[in-house]
């Protein structure tokens, strides 16, 4: 279970989050809200990218906020970047391998890669021995970040906008993934998105607004309110979150 | 050969015994053993340190070893090694030179290289230096390395330097006839207070030649690294060099290139990168779990991999 209390987040003057207040029990929570209502801090403050301004974090009961990056992530918190970052001779394999536990040995540390980058939709023969350098596109440096959330197999998963940039590789895939990762770890997965068919799943959404929860409880509920906002015909766009001029998600 | 030369051997020629193919083992300042084949004669020079090893024309799928070790504190010696490879041979030398100095001595291993590569030949050289030792003697080295490939020759060059000398001035010169073709990896990592200094110079002589020059460098502490890489294009032919590096600590680099075309149709591109880690990817390497250091190392040892 992860509980925030009381989490600010400030810079230069500016408040991007502001007492928030957020317990997680469920397996599936999505996150969503306008652009730069602090959707992104939230999940860097969880995984000790970002440290809040005041507040604490707590993982099972313990109290994680001094914790470092590499401390939660032992503890069981895994993240998934919204933008891959590339690495100059490390290849798909060395991450993967490293992502999968080095407890495991290196033949099934191996074959569980080549199925993890097969869920994601890679040919691992073709993949495994590419370097994650600025040869790959931005939608496989995507494809390999999912995959490493999965391999990593970690009691509570952060996905940060995990859909954005996949164009040719379908969202049932995508939700795949998911099914998967949850079957194997029992775990909670917390996810950025703005997808609805990303939403529909969720037992759980967050709507970020200014900062602040402007609500959180059952995924349906939350996207019955989110329905009933005016919804002009021309943002009519079959399975996308319409993103308004206003910045509101609908 | 003692403990402290077999660990010198393996680390410059991944050798745990006497190796397949044809071999000249150098020890010490004399040599410690050699193997000759049908196809690959060694013959001792007669009016200098060094040795002419001759590949005959047509050989294919032979290696050549040629590992100098030095455990002597105070040993300095000038080593001239040439390499006549026949026509349409495709064969893999390994070089490499290991120092180990325990006294209060400098020690100095400066090998002198030249390949003479014939027509349609195919080579893969692997060069890898290494030092070791307590002793407040210095590890130095000061390889050069003379080129000439002949028409339609390959060569690759694997360089390597990954701790342990104290100073080193590293050349290479290459000319390359028409459609011969040079790849060079070049790898080095610096720490302490060492310094090295790499001048690489490719002349593309020849109508479709070409050259992929690979310069990757590390340089922690104190440590100062340069690099000087000459890319002359004298006829219709492609030449790219890519040098980049990471520092860190105090650590200096300094990367010069100079590109020259001579032909209108000579395309020569030159890239170069010299920065920190980036926060980023020690930020992702801990969200799987390493530790910051631990990140750190994974990042070098992948750059220089």
């Amino acid at each position: 279970m992860l509980e925030l209390k009381n989490i600010s987040f400030r810079v230069d003057e500016k408040t991007i989050l502001e007492d928030i207040d957020l317990t997680v029990k469920d397996h599936f929570v999505a996150i969503t809200g306008p652009n730069g209502s602090g959707k992104s801090t939230l999940l860097k403050i969880i995984m000790g990218l970002v440290r809040p301004s005041t507040g604490r974090v707590y993982l099972n009961g313990e109290d994680i906020t001094e914790l470092s990056v590499s401390q939660r992530a032992n503890k069981g918190i895994s993240f998934a970047f919204q933008q891959p970052v590339r690495f100059k001779g490390l290849r798909v394999k060395d991450l993967l391998e490293l992502a999968g536990g080095r407890r495991q040995d290196a033949p099934a540390c191996f074959a569980r890669g080549c199925d993890i980058l097969s869920e994601v939709g890679l040919c691992a023969k073709d993949y495994m021995e590419r370097e994650l350098d600025a040869t790959l596109s931005g939608g496989e440096m995507k494809r390999i970040e999912i995959a490493m959330a999965a391999a990593r197999g970690a009691k509570l998963t952060l996905f940060d906008e995990p859909e954005a940039g996949i164009d040719l590789w379908s969202f049932q895939s995508l939700i795949r993934v998911f099914e998967n990762l949850y079957r194997s770890t029992s775990g909670t997965i917390m996810i950025i998105s703005h997808q609805e068919r990303i939403l529909d799943i969720a037992d759980k959404i967050v709507y970020l607004k200014d900062g602040k929860i402007a609500e959180y409880d059952d995924g349906k509920k939350v996207m019955e309110h989110l329905a009933l906002a005016v919804r002009p015909p021309c943002c009519k766009a079959a399975g996308t979150a319409v993103r308004c001029a206003g910045g509101e998600t609908r | 050969m003692d403990a402290i030369q077999k660990k010198l051997l393996k680390e410059v020629a991944a050798l745990d015994a006497l190796p397949q193919g044809a071999y000249n083992i150098r020890a010490n300042g004399a040599g410690a053993a050699r193997h000759t084949t049908a196809a690959i004669d060694i013959v001792t020079k007669t009016d200098k340190q060094g040795i002419d090893i001759v590949i005959k024309d047509g050989t294919k799928g032979q290696s050549v070893h040629i590992p100098v070790i030095i455990s002597q504190s105070g040993l300095k010696e000038v080593v001239y090694n040439d390499f006549f490879i026949g026509k349409d041979c495709d064969v893999t030398i390994v070089a490499g030179c290991g120092i180990s100095n325990c006294g209060g001595l400098d020690s100095r291993h400066d090998g002198v290289h030249s390949f003479f590569v014939g027509r349609g030949s195919k080579v893969r050289y692997i060069e890898k230096h290494y030092g070791e030792g307590s002793g407040r003697g210095k590890r130095l080295m000061d390889p050069t390395t003379v080129i000439k490939l002949e028409e339609g020759a390959v060569m690759e060059l694997e360089t390597a330097q990954l701790g342990g000398i104290d100073d080193t001035l590293r050349t290479t010169k290459a000319a390359l006839a028409e459609n011969s073709s040079l790849i060079i990896h070049d790898k080095i990592l610096t720490a302490g207070e060492q310094r090295a200094t790499a001048q690489m110079e490719v002349a593309l002589n020849g109508k479709g030649s070409s050259c992929d020059l690979i310069s990757r460098g590390v340089a922690r502490g104190s440590s100062y690294q340069e690099v000087i890489i000459k890319l002359d294009g004298n006829a219709p032919c492609k030449g790219h060099a890519a040098c980049d590096s990471i520092i860190m600590d105090k650590g200096v680099i300094v990367a010069t290139p100079q590109l020259k075309a001579g032909n209108a149709d000579a395309a020569l591109i030159h890239e170069a990168a010299i920065g920190k880690i980036a926060g980023e990817q020690l930020l992702k390497l801990m969200t799987l779990g390493l530790s910051e250091k631990e990140a750190e190392e994974m990042i070098i040892r992948g750059f220089l991999q």
